[in-house]
């Protein structure tokens, strides 16, 4: 039996097809609003942050140093312990130049290109990381390993979002 | 624990934007599904279909939406969706409908269709970020597997051709199939020099964005064996899911993919699967990603991956076949349909029935898997047959 | 096939918003407490894990991401189903029967107060090219419903009325309630028109809140608990999802027949009016209690109005429905629904239902339906042993 009689069907269309109208489409729009209740755990958090500051959370019994904090440890399974300041410098864990924005568009020539990265926060446990950005530094002198050190907004401009520190920059 | 078989599989093409609506999809695959074996709708008992985001087609409930064109009209239908991995681990959710007793036969149906979502599908992955800590910083999909890849590199010393290799490798095998949305070769050079999207990846290391759906009929072993005379039998599944802090896990290794995979190994009874399977299917969404799951399924040890890769061990004819049948990056990806395409190819291959792709020398187990939420979860089959 | 039980029980309160604690939080206070009336057992010796969930009603894609942390799941096999909570329970209890797993959890949650435009969802819900260009509020669907089985049936909305009034009393004695209030029919009747027959009261409101199960197999089900509650039979079902191929009837509710065969069949039950002590039906409008009584086959076509006129779905009758309030009393808790009716169910038949509690409770009926414009509906028949 050949199993090439059983692959069949999906009529490939072009882009222009669609873009020319060669074709019946019907187009919506989705309006999707959330209002995400932070918690107790992240709202914390992110009052630190319009504070200028990062806050974790402990677990006694395994003694890590959650970041971000979370009101229980998910591996122990029990409520975390105490909150605890950590630094806001960390150790760039694996890190991307990317040349494309969220939305599939490319970065303009002459625009800089976005510089996700894994930071290991100092003062949490070991491999604690976080998603953030860098900045203030060249492409092609990030290094897996390298130190960096946060670079917040002005305190007027901090609202209590992640954003409120704009990047990380090596040090 | 009763025993499981795939007895029929169908397929759409894989292409990257479809006239059909995924109704009509789903019902290509499944009606090419049943007229593969000797079933009608009214045999099947349950539906045990996949999707991935609902953002996609802009439907909530899009298993709902999907229901009538998998079969599911009057029946017991529901839809399991665990991101990429949505693929293989339908096959599990059919598999224990069956092996729980409750039903004879199943139908497990994958379809994504990813060509609505304007302007263009990847814009909708980012909302798989966390909404307060990560979304704010814009990220796109292409920001993890860049640092994955990065992080998998560094760890061993691989270099990008290394990867690349993987790429010109399953991208030339997908021609063969029938499916393909390719039919052009590629070279190393093309993939070297093509487009940088997010360093360490180019354009030809990722595979496209498409549409499709593939369908495979289950059957309790009393109608497996009337229906066919040789059922494709389910050995083994298992599934796993990390922690969603994933900057807090070192991306270079995949442990939950390692659980997963002993998770089906045990049920399946393999004990050394690097010597017992004859044919390897990993996820491929990028080239990396296929050496990366080779380690995690315990199939090469972390490190040599590269190596045997270079010694020709996962060529068609060589001594562990990886993805015969071009993989993600060879036939396309959409995305819970990419994974199903695996689960078929393990079986027309094992039934000596894959043509131009088959694997030499009557291979007796097969593995497959497929991969997602945010690097977090696997899912594995081990078929035999 | 294998017997699976249910031995521990969890859940949050169910309120109309929740601004104190993330869906984290919430999760992990209900797994929490399900693992403690389970016997203290901890996460990582649990074998599975089911979430059910929506992306959209949660405003990620892939909501199975974040389900392991607050369950205690992680690196452990978690699965999502995308769909209504009793099909979870369903996935967990094939997993069990299997024979592969004894130890299964089935969890669900609602922020629906995080949704700031709730509606636009349920119209997300219908058909791209043939519903939603309309523009109209989806609710239209349930009027429609309601409209014909009024007409076929001969039911009036007076009868509908009495439903939602029975079951915001009975929330008024459930501690975890959102919406109990002492109405007579009139109020329902004057309430603002939505889409007529369907006023206001007809409809339910939205809870937040969090619950988890614990199933076992039987094994494992006596070594844990002192009362497991004994899953008889599971049945599901989808109808078309297309409006308008409906043509087995709008008033019918096809789904919830099929379900309920199944279940019924898989319990051994040939007459579920008598070998039934009480049932938690869903009642998201009011109608649907009504029709989705007669499609179980509790009573006959048309004649579910009148039986409860008569008191015989009340807590003294002969058939209580709804003793928690359903959701018209408690709340909608969107994918929960299907484990918050399971839940009562189970409280029922352990003697644990307080205030709530009913004499005779030796096997209940939960039916789950996944909202409009869906036609779905998962049927569970629950026991426990002499």
């Amino acid at each position: 039996m050949d199993h090439t009689e059983f692959v069949r069907g999906g009529t490939g269309l072009s882009g222009k097809d669609v873009e020319q109208n060669k074709i019946f489409t019907v187009d919506d729009a989705l309006n999707c609003r959330y209002t995400w209740d932070t918690g107790v755990a992240i709202g914390r958090y992110l009052e630190e942050l319009k504070n200028g500051k990062i806050i974790a959370k402990k677990c006694n019994k395994c003694r890590r140093i959650m970041l971000p904090p979370r009101m229980f440890c998910e591996l122990c399974y029990c409520p975390s312990d105490d909150w605890v300041y950590v630094e806001d410098t960390g150790v760039v864990n694996t890190f991307s130049v990317c040349q494309v924005n969220w939305d599939a568009t490319r970065v303009e020539p002459g625009q800089n290109p976005h510089l996700p990265a894994v930071i290991e926060i100092d003062g949490a446990t070991q491999g604690m990381g976080i998603l953030h950005l860098l900045g203030e530094v060249e492409t092609d002198k990030i290094f897996i390993g390298m130190k960096v050190k946060a670079v917040w907004k002005p305190a007027e401009e901090r609202t209590g979002a992640i954003t409120d520190i704009k990047y990380f920059k090596p040090y | 624990m009763r025993k499981v078989g795939v007895v029929g599989a169908g397929m759409t093409n894989f292409i990257r934007r479809a006239q059909e609506t995924p109704k009509e999809l789903s019902y290509q695959a499944t009606r090419a599904a049943l007229d593969s074996c000797d079933l009608n709708l009214e045999d099947i008992e349950s539906v045990a279909h996949g999707s991935a985001p609902d953002a996609f087609d802009g439907i909530h409930q899009k298993g709902e939406y999907l229901a009538d064109g998998c079969g599911g009209w009057n029946k017991p239908t529901m839809r399991v969706f665990v991101g990429g991995a949505t693929g293989v681990h339908a096959l599990a959710h059919g598999w224990y409908h069956i092996a729980s007793g409750m039903f004879d036969t199943c139908l497990v149906v994958c379809e994504e269709k990813m060509s609505s979502a304007m302007p263009h599908a990847q814009a909708f992955f980012l909302t798989i970020f966390d909404n307060i800590t990560e979304r704010p910083l814009q990220p796109t999909l292409l920001w993890i597997f860049a640092m994955e890849m990065n992080r998998y590199m560094n760890t061993y010393g691989y270099t990008k051709e290394d990867m690349a290799k993987v790429a010109v490798k399953n991208k030339n095998q997908g021609i063969k199939h029938p499916s393909s949305q390719f039919n052009e070769e590629v070279t190393l050079e093309d993939v070297l020099n093509s487009e940088v999207m997010a360093y360490p990846v180019n354009r030809l290391d990722v595979s496209p964005v498409s549409d499709g759906a593939v369908a495979v009929v289950l059957a309790a072993e009393h109608v497996a064996r009337r229906v066919t005379d040789k059922p494709v039998w389910v050995e083994g599944v298992g599934w796993n899911l990390d922690t969603a802090y994933w900057a807090t896990r070192d991306l270079y290794y995949p442990r939950y993919l390692e659980k997963a995979s002993k998770m089906a190994y045990d049920m399946a009874g393999i004990t050394e699967p690097a010597k017992q399977i004859d044919i390897a299917e990993p996820y491929d969404p990028f080239d990396y990603k296929a050496l990366h799951h080779m380690e995690g399924l315990q199939l090469s040890p972390p490190g040599k991956t590269v190596e045997l890769l270079n010694d020709g061990h996962f060529d068609q004819d060589g001594n562990l076949p990886m993805c015969p049948s071009g993989g993600l990056l060879g036939v396309g990806n959409p995305i819970a349909a990419a994974g199903t395409m695996k689960v078929a190819e393990l079986f027309w291959q094992l039934r000596g029935e894959a043509g131009e792709r088959q694997v030499p020398g009557k291979p007796k187990y097969g593995v497959c898997q497929a991969w997602g939420d945010l690097m977090q979860v696997s899912s594995v089959a081990v078929l035999g047959i | 096939m294998k017997r699976v039980a249910i031995v521990g029980v969890g859940y949050t309160s169910f309120r109309t918003t929740s601004q104190d604690v993330s869906y984290r939080e919430m999760i992990f206070e209900a797994a929490q407490k399900c693992y403690e009336d389970a016997g203290g057992i901890h996460p990582q010796d649990i074998d599975a894990f089911v979430a059910s969930s929506e992306d959209f009603m949660e405003g990620v894609s892939i909501a199975d991401e974040y389900v392991p942390d607050q369950l205690g799941a992680v690196l452990k096999p978690v699965q999502s189903i995308a769909g209504d909570s009793m099909q979870g329970i369903a996935s967990a209890m094939m997993h069990i029967q299997t024979g592969e797993m004894d130890v299964v959890a089935a969890s669900a949650f609602s922020k629906a107060s995080n949704v700031s435009n709730k509606n636009n969802m349920v119209s997300y819900a219908c058909d791209p090219i043939f519903i939603r260009p309309f523009n109209e509020n989806p609710y239209m669907i349930a009027g429609m419903e309601m409209n014909r089985y009024l007409y076929e049936t001969g039911a009036t909305r007076e009868q509908c009325a009495k439903v939602v009034v029975k079951n915001k009393y009975n929330a008024l004695h459930n501690p975890v309630a959102a919406y109990g209030a002492k109405i007579e029919f009139e109020d329902v009747l004057n309430s603002p028109p939505m889409c007529l027959p369907l006023s206001y009261l007809d409809t339910s409101g939205d809870v937040d809140g969090a619950i988890v199960l614990l199933l076992a197999s039987e094994e494992k089900a006596r070594q844990m608990s002192k009362k497991p509650v004994w899953i008889k039979g599971m049945g599901w079902a989808t109808d078309t999802p297309n409006l308008d191929t409906r043509e087995e009837g709008w008033g019918d509710a096809i789904y919830a027949s099929l379900a309920g065969e199944k279940a019924y069949r898989m319990a051994g039950i040939k007459a579920p009016r008598k070998e039934i002590d009480f049932a938690e039906i869903d009642d998201t409008f009011s109608y649907k209690e009504l029709q989705h009584l007669e499609a179980l086959k509790i009573c006959t076509r048309g004649e579910a109005g009148n039986l409860l006129e008569q008191g015989f779905f009340s807590n003294q009758g002969d058939f209580p429905v709804n003793v928690s309030g359903g959701n018209l009393g408690v709340g909608y808790l969107h994918e929960g629904n299907g484990l918050h009716k399971f839940m009562e169910v189970v409280l029922q038949l352990r003697g644990e239902a307080g205030k709530k509690q009913l004499d005779k409770a030796r096997t209940g009926l939960a039916f789950s339906w996944r909202g409009i414009p869906t036609a779905t509906g998962v049927a569970a028949v629950l026991g426990i042993e002499d």
